[in-house]
């Protein structure tokens, strides 16, 4: 009987403790709806094919991992609009440096995270030290990017080594690795978010940088790291592409919309985009309510231009609920 | 204590050492001197109060104590030792902490991550939340609050009062050794102020100074033991409480004392008749509401924080609609269902919280003083520089009427004293024609002077015929200016009292003290 009440208990201070974000009711709303309805109108694979259920997520890994470094980002009330081009200028890179061998991929890595470290480090600087605001800052240097890239490639560039592939195609048994990383990668987030220094610091200066400010923390160099790891994160993302496509081409980033979608995620996830408040796993159910929803409307054989509608919708609907649910708490 | 015992008592240095002291502090900006030649000893163990009208200096001081700013000449003394601040955490470290008005917290983390920020316990980088959390508890604890506010509590979850409980805490967990305090008091219930009062005293029994601005004189009377009055960036003097009386310190602050303080209340023959009348109305905040407003009369709402004054201004308004009961307005049943069917009545709304609530800060005073008028307009007709079709001069003769100090009407309004704001809120109503006013705390943060004038300016109103309906949480106020009062309590109105009803009587109907059927009705409304 006691251990019953303990473990009780510990469930229940562990409960408290992960605080689900509401955002989770959401995502298991969308999928019971979508799979009814695949039920109804289509072959109800959604339900009884668990290949689907994993290629859902497998779909999920390209944004959610850049969606992790974009949430930092905001949470730190910054934003990066980079990110698309980040990844394509990783994809291309990485596949022109590997030309299909094996051996040169360490280099790829080692100078396309440079690049990505690059990339963050100056976005941090233009926004804390030239105090640009960020949606700006990051849409230019978004731009500067594009056109190095589109002066450079115009095509799919390079390849990939079959070794490399391991990233996109690979499984550790019957887990895709694609979808370890990902775990890895959000928990590495929700780690730096609230048990590190760096997050409840950048918490502070989200929050409010004069608070920060007056609390002894140097505001920029958070706001700075912040910026570095999320182009790291769209590094990654590049190079998770890459692995699945087998060649860089410098439309990967812009055609995935990964810039708005990293931000609508994070934002439907429940982190506010004048920052300070929210954290990564909210964030990974915004990218898997994006994720159910393709797979949906795929399965239902849907107009893709109603797609984007609905899309839309959803995102607004998200977000107005927890505009509400505020108002109602503040009430 | 005689000069002999003095003297001696110089000698041993230690027990009367100023634990800070300023000597001969200057401070200029750009075309002000903001503090000149200042010099200031303060006692561990004191509680010391700083008082002045706005600009007087007293922000710029606490600020230089702080570290926030950087004294031109003059040095700080430190337990006798110099020191010098170019960061406030410089400051915090060496043990003198700032309390601003505005809360330094972050409303969405917690209690613990808020008191350590920057500090947080840790190794690698990696913080130890579970001993964050325990010395957090503790310094609740040594505060005597633990049981108020939770370490792991969201700060948006509390009051305002327990945020400025967990900023004290906050002070004390660097050691505090002098507290200092920007309007402590400003947004407190009578309850909450009570608490921090005994918190305060706590402290300074242990030898902690605490300094605070305050613009409420009753207050400083009943927390300080020494005042220090400010004017024009010097220092006029410090006084023992014991020694002077609360006229005697605004005399201080502006070389005129308090009897001059309010314009003469209205007479019996300026009093119109009834332009508002409510009857039995009620919303969720309020109860069976029903009173009468006068042309020509200042009506006066007293009562606490949260017993419903706002609510009422607000329900007039049509912020907040009654949702039963019924509205006449100069003889005609009306519903107001939003502000701008009370704005087309002619109803004006001058609100408490002026920053966010009555001017737009970055916009000039011309647009300031006509967004009323144009409010009413057709949405896409001309806009006119100075005013509407019908009077193009508006702005100049708002502006003289409401007597706006500023070379140019084109300046924007957050660059405008406190005092100056309320004027040119004041005239966005007047340009409306609003014949029926409520003021919602129309003096809060001003300085003596402007506050006076603001005064006048509400009476000058009534003369021309205005029913002022005023809010305030200020009883000389309240008594200074209403021609009636209705004291509210508990989303309802307790009682009416007529004009010039002393304090004590004003005060048992707003603590509910005639629920109560102790006489000490006010300390037994202090200790729910």
């Amino acid at each position: 009987m006691t251990t019953t009440s303990i473990s009780e208990n510990r469930f229940k201070r562990f409960m408290r403790h992960v605080n689900i974000p509401p955002v989770y009711y959401f995502l298991v709303v969308i999928f019971l709806g979508g799979g009814i309805l695949d039920q109804i109108f289509s072959d109800g694979q959604i339900f009884t094919n668990q290949a689907i259920l994993l290629n859902i997520i497998v779909r999920s890994v390209a944004l959610g991992i850049v969606a992790v470094g974009q949430t930092l980002v905001i949470v730190g009330a910054s934003i990066d609009l980079s990110v698309a081009y980040t990844i394509s200028i990783t994809a291309v890179m990485s596949s022109y440096i590997m030309q299909g061998k094996t051996e040169n991929v360490p280099l790829a890595i080692l100078v396309v995270f440079g690049i990505g470290i690059l990339i963050g480090l100056i976005n941090g600087l233009i926004i804390t030290k030239l105090r640009i605001n960020s949606f700006i800052a990051t849409l230019g240097t978004s731009l500067i990017i594009k056109g190095i890239i589109n002066a450079t490639f115009s095509n799919y560039t390079g390849s990939v080594p079959k070794s490399f592939q391991f990233f996109g195609y690979s499984t550790l048994g019957p887990i895709p690795v694609a979808i370890i990383v990902l775990i890895l990668v959000v928990f590495a987030g929700w780690f730096l978010l609230n048990r590190t220094k760096f997050g409840a610091h950048l918490y502070g200066v989200g929050g409010n940088v004069e608070v920060g400010r007056l609390s002894g923390l140097r505001t920029d160099r958070v706001v700075i790291g912040a910026h570095i790891l999320c182009s790291m994160s769209a590094v990654l993302t590049g190079l998770f592409l890459v692995s699945r496509l087998q060649s860089g081409a410098p439309w990967v980033g812009p055609d995935g919309l990964y810039d708005l979608e990293s931000i609508a995620t994070s934002v439907v996830g429940g982190t506010a985009l004048a920052g300070g408040k929210g954290g990564v796993w909210g964030t990974l159910a915004g990218v898997l309510i994006f994720g159910v929803l393709d797979t949906v409307f795929n399965q239902l054989g849907m107009n893709p231009y109603l797609k984007t509608v609905l899309r839309g919708a959803i995102i607004v609907l998200a977000v107005a609920s927890y505009t509400y649910r505020s108002k109602k708490e503040a009430a | 204590m005689t000069e002999e015992q003095k003297q001696k008592d110089e000698k041993t240095a230690n027990r009367i050492e100023p634990l800070l002291e300023v000597q001969s502090i200057s401070k200029r900006f750009p075309g002000v001197v903001a503090l000149d030649n200042v010099s200031l000893k303060f006692m561990p163990g004191e509680i010391h109060a700083v008082v002045g009208e706005n600009g007087a200096g007293k922000s710029t001081l606490m600020k230089i104590l702080a570290g926030a700013y950087i004294p031109d000449t003059g040095s700080i003394l430190l337990k006798g030792e110099k020191v010098t601040f170019s960061h406030p955490q410089q400051a915090q470290h060496k043990g003198i902490t700032i309390i601003y008005q505005e809360f330094n917290l972050l409303p969405d983390r917690t209690v613990a991550y808020n008191i350590f920020l920057g500090r947080e316990p840790s190794k690698f980088g990696i913080i130890d939340i579970r001993k964050m959390n325990k010395d957090a508890e503790d310094l609740l604890r040594e505060i005597g609050v633990e049981k108020m506010i939770s370490p792991t509590a969201m700060v948006s979850s509390l009051s305002v009062a327990e945020q400025q409980l967990v900023e004290i805490a906050k002070a004390i967990s660097f050691n505090a050794k002098v507290l200092i305090m920007d309007e402590p008091t400003a947004a407190l219930t009578y309850t909450e102020v009570k608490l921090l009062l005994d918190l305060v005293v706590k402290l300074k029994e242990n030898g902690m100074a605490v300094i605070f601005i305050s613009h409420r004189l009753v207050e400083v009377f009943d927390f300080a033991e020494k005042i220090t009055v400010l004017k024009d960036g010097q220092l006029v003097g410090t006084v023992n409480v014991t020694e002077v009386k609360p006229e005697d310190v605004v005399h201080m602050m502006v070389g005129r004392s308090l009897d001059h303080y309010f314009p003469p209340l209205g007479k019996p023959e300026d009093f119109g008749e009834v332009v508002l009348k409510v009857t039995n109305a009620s919303n969720k905040f309020l109860k069976d509401i029903s009173f009468e407003l006068r042309k020509g009369e200042v009506l006066g709402i007293a009562g606490l924080q949260g017993s419903g004054r706002t609510e009422m201004a607000q329900a007039v308004f049509g912020v907040e609609p009654f949702t039963t009961g019924s509205v006449e307005l100069r003889g005609k049943a009306m519903i107001i269902k939003n502000p701008a069917t009370a704005i087309k009545n002619r109803i004006g709304f001058v609100t408490e919280d002026r920053k966010s609530e009555g001017i737009l800060p970055k916009q000039p005073i011309r647009d300031n003083m006509l967004l009323t008028v144009r409010a009413i307009q057709f949405v896409f007709g001309p806009i006119f520089k100075n005013g509407i079709r019908k009077t193009k001069n508006l702005v100049p003769n708002l502006g003289k009427q409401v007597d706006v100090r500023t070379d140019s009407y084109d300046r924007e309004v957050q660059y405008l004293s406190g005092g100056n704001q309320q004027k040119v809120v004041l005239a966005k109503w007047l340009a409306s024609d609003a014949d029926i006013f409520i003021f919602d705390e129309p003096t809060r943060g001003i300085d003596v002077e402007a506050k006076a004038s603001i005064h006048d300016m509400i009476r000058d109103l009534t003369k021309k015929g205005i029913a002022v309906l005023m809010i305030s949480s200020e009883l000389p106020e309240i008594i200074g200016m209403s021609d009636r009062v209705l004291v509210m309590w508990d989303g309802h109105i307790e009682g009416e009292l007529p004009a010039k009803s002393s304090e004590p009587e004003i005060m048992l109907m707003a603590t509910g003290g005639k629920h109560i059927k102790e006489p000490q009705s006010v300390s037994a409304a202090g200790k729910e």
